[in-house]
């Protein structure tokens, strides 16, 4: 593994050595070491559950490691808490930033390190004077006097900065930080890592996202298993050796879409407008055709499927299901003509933990299993049974509650939930977003077989590789329109990411 | 779900049978069988009331009206018999089943349609129904010798031994328990409460829901005002003053989630035992009610707190699997 001079000469701002963490039943860590160089960006990679989260847990004092040390500038330390991480250096800036809508942006940056005046009160005009000052620093342009909760996303990352910035942080952990951000968005957190960078933080990046990590990290460490699998710096490593690492394999095969023959259109959609979300929607859907639709975050394709089933209502357009006008009220409405969404959040808008399995797959098919008003439970639980074992569900019995499950076997309940509709049309959203790339694989080997089997399938993605692997097809949206289509054939992530960004093709 | 909830039914009916041995100890005559039968027929119009409260509770929402809807309704029976006194005691309680149906709706629809927090809307209601009282009244009672016999005789009226009121409640449980785990509806109060925002993408209208959640409520109650009313033979502004938090009281100690979506029939009737048995048992060992209260305040504490545990038992399980893979 190549060696970088710089880092060689430098000594770790903060090194982990040997740490091990088990909770009843799992080693979630095993001797596992990391050091973070100060002016470098170290990207931590590994699969969902490889223990990046502990790791970053134990970083920051949440968690106490069983075993191992800590140095901060090779001294040994131990984090009783989050606040002695803190006084440490070592901050956290988390995917959904964990701060306080109500309270003002000053306060959010100082909270718990207010400056005071002699009687001990808090220092108004100094503190807001600083956190101006914090804020120019970070190069945003917010009055600290406003509150957080007027604040977009974006603004909200980065108060989160300004703050880490405010006490001092000599290690700046940033947990996915680009996962809600616009396309524009994640070029100015770029900027900012160069700047903290410059200023000589030690920043370790985790991401799920290779084009980023090879944009932004100067070395890299892989986690698999909860063990240290590689490190290294990014220079002179490829994707494929990184990914390698990860899943202790090759992935020959990341998008194995299957050649389909694409029938008849299935579903056409024409004129379809919304008064503040979209406008000019027009399109067709053939048979066992997967339809991709690429866009920056907030570029209204979410909001355009939540319309073509029934959640909102568009002002004008016309749905053709299968040569029949369709005029969809409710998802029920939607169900029952044969179209389907799974939804992005699956975990807050996908499946009920707190009901048996059987009960979630037969939710929307509940007309299909009652006979004169009332449920068949026999015939539940053989839906149930159908389609759970059509996709490899691993349970002990179809009455646990699906909160028992794992998050991927959690995944199949939702999915086997709407193929028990008999859909025509299955819209996916996001659907391999924030899962590692074993079951991305697996989503992916599952939507090409439905797509073989005669099933029209949209699927929104805002990721290229994704996108481009999967689609027969792609539309994409900026602003509420649709602003390009292409076939398989001349897909190129370049016209993708112009058409989505509305970079003429002209302009240098 | 399942098993747990039979795991926390079987601990309610340890520790009502615990309460009872412990009861023995100090007055023997208790457990009587002809004893316990009037402790179940006294513990019936809670049964009906926690039924309907645990629909609403399922839902996410929470129904702080049901005593002002009873009492309204009681009072409304107690005017129709009044005025009309040959009017077919049938007739009665349909129209004033309909009559706490309406109620009920009102509730429903200002959840649904208006998005006022369900909190808010019961205590507004529950203010609203107590003054309507006064205001058809004009804070005058109706005693016993107002009321027709038929009307008094309904819910003492014997049928193989048992009387009426637990004839009553008994048809209750079972056809709430049919609608819970048989129709669509039921299946449809555990899902909003589970995860509403998931219930909405599988074709459930949420607000659709809670609305017929608050209609069952309301009519349950408009029942129970009935039988409230006949059955002590007196009507009047304060009747069942303070009763809704009995009412919750029994949804909550039978294992119903405050958080919606989980709890049971079988539950919700132990819960409203589990009160009954308590209510009845203290006053004959001499315990004061002063001291009752505290004793149901403390068992509904325990309840919570044991479900609680229950349920973050569940949360490791999660965890320990997701650190796995």
């Amino acid at each position: 593994m190549l060696q970088d001079t710089t880092t060689l000469r430098m000594k770790p701002a903060i090194a982990l050595e040997g740490i091990s963490k088990s909770f009843p039943g799992v080693h979630a860590l095993s001797d596992v070491s990391l050091s973070l160089y100060p002016g470098s960006v170290t990207a931590l990679i590994g699969e969902n559950g490889a223990g990046k989260s502990t790791l970053v847990k134990i970083l920051t004092g949440i968690y106490q490691p069983d075993g191992g040390a800590i140095r901060v500038d090779g001294a040994e330390v131990h984090f009783p808490s989050a606040s002695a991480a803190a006084r440490a250096g070592v901050t956290a800036i988390h995917q959904e930033t964990v701060l306080f809508d109500e309270l003002s942006v000053a306060e959010n940056i100082f909270l718990g390190h207010a400056p005071r005046t002699r009687f001990g009160l808090i220092d108004w005009t100094k503190l807001n004077a600083d956190a101006r000052q914090l804020l120019s620093r970070v190069g945003a342009d917010i009055d600290p006097t406003i509150r957080l909760r007027d604040l977009g996303i974006a603004s909200k990352h980065l108060v989160a900065i300004a703050r880490a910035l405010s006490i001092d942080a000599r290690v700046v952990i940033m947990d996915e930080p680009t996962a809600a951000l616009s396309y524009k968005e994640i070029h100015e957190l770029y900027e900012l890592i160069d700047r903290l960078k410059a200023d000589g933080k030690a920043i370790l990046f985790i991401s799920h996202k290779f084009d980023e990590i090879f944009r932004i990290a100067d070395r890299y460490t892989v986690f698999r298993d909860g063990r240290m699998v590689g490190d290294g710096v990014i220079a002179g490593t490829t994707q494929d050796d990184l990914v390698r690492m990860m899943v202790g394999r090759d992935v020959g095969q990341v998008f194995p879409k299957q050649e389909v023959s694409i029938g008849g259109p299935v579903l056409t959609v024409s004129g379809y407008r919304h008064p503040t979300e979209f406008e000019d929607i027009n399109f067709e859907l053939r048979r066992g055709e997967i339809l991709g639709f690429y866009g920056l975050v907030g570029a209204g394709r979410s909001e355009f499927m939540q319309s073509l089933i029934g959640i909102t209502r568009p002002s004008a357009g016309a749905v053709r299901l299968d040569d029949r006008v369709l005029v969809i009220r409710s998802p029920a409405e939607a169900i029952e003509a044969g179209i389907v969404y799974v939804p992005e959040e699956r975990g807050r808008q996908g499946a009920i933990i707190g009901m048996p399995i059987f009960q979630n797959v037969t939710l929307p098919s509940l007309t299909r299993t009652s006979r004169s008003g009332f449920l068949r439970m026999a015939e539940e639980f053989r839906l149930a049974r159908e389609y759970t074992s059509r996709l490899d569900l691993r349970a002990a019995a179809l009455d646990q509650d699906v909160g028992t499950l794992s998050g991927g076997n959690q995944q199949k309940v939702v999915i086997a939930k709407w193929l028990a509709t008999k859909p025509k049309v299955i819209i996916l959203d996001e659907p391999t977003k924030g899962i590692d790339i074993g079951s991305k694989a697996a989503v992916h080997a599952f939507m090409s077989e439905l797509a073989a089997q005669g099933l029209s399938v949209i699927m929104v993605s805002s990721e290229i590789p994704e996108i481009m692997g999967m689609s027969d097809r792609v539309i994409v949206m900026r602003e509420g329109r649709m602003v390009g289509q292409y076939e398989r054939a001349d897909l190129t992530a370049e016209k993708l990411v112009r058409a989505a960004a509305g970079i003429s093709e002209t302009t240098p | 779900m399942n098993m747990l909830l039979k795991n926390r039914e079987a601990l309610l009916v340890v520790a009502i049978l615990a309460l009872l041995a412990l009861i023995t100890l100090r007055f023997p005559g208790f457990i009587q069988p002809a004893n316990l039968g009037r402790v179940y027929n006294d513990t019936s119009i809670l049964i009906i009331l926690a039924l309907g409260q645990m629909a609403v509770i399922l839902t996410r929402c929470i129904d702080l009206s049901m005593a002002a809807n009873l009492a309204l309704c009681g009072m409304v029976a107690g005017l129709i018999n009044v005025a009309l006194p040959g009017l077919p005691i049938p007739l009665v309680i349909a129209s004033v089943v309909a009559l706490g149906a309406a109620l009920g709706a009102i509730n429903g629809l200002l959840v649904w349609k208006l998005n006022i927090p369900p909190i808010v809307v019961t205590l507004g209601t529950l203010t609203i129904f107590r003054g309507s009282i006064f205001l058809l009244t004009g804070g005058q009672w109706i005693n016993a010798h107002q009321m027709s016999d038929a009307f008094k005789a309904l819910p003492r009226a014997d049928l193989l031994g048992i009387p009426a009121l637990s004839w009553f409640s008994i048809a209750i449980i079972a056809i709430v328990f049919v609608v819970m785990t048989r129709t669509a509806v039921g299946r449809a109060f555990y899902a909003v409460g589970g995860n509403p925002h998931a219930a909405v993408y599988t074709g459930i209208d949420v607000g659709r829901t809670r609305f017929l959640a608050y209609c069952l409520s309301g009519a349950l109650a408009g029942f129970a005002g009935y039988l409230w009313v006949s059955r002590y033979a007196v009507a009047y502004v304060d009747i069942a003053l303070g009763f809704e938090l009995d009412i919750i009281a029994a949804c909550v100690i039978g294992g119903i989630s405050i958080a919606g979506g989980i709890g049971s029939v079988p539950g919700a009737v132990l819960g409203a035992l589990f009160l009954g048995v308590i209510k009845n048992a203290l006053p004959v060992i001499n315990i004061s009610p002063f001291a009752q209260m505290a004793i149901s305040g403390t068992v509904i504490i325990i309840a919570v707190a044991v479900n609680a545990r229950a349920e973050r038992r569940k949360g490791r399980v999660i965890l320990k699997k997701a650190e796995a893979h």
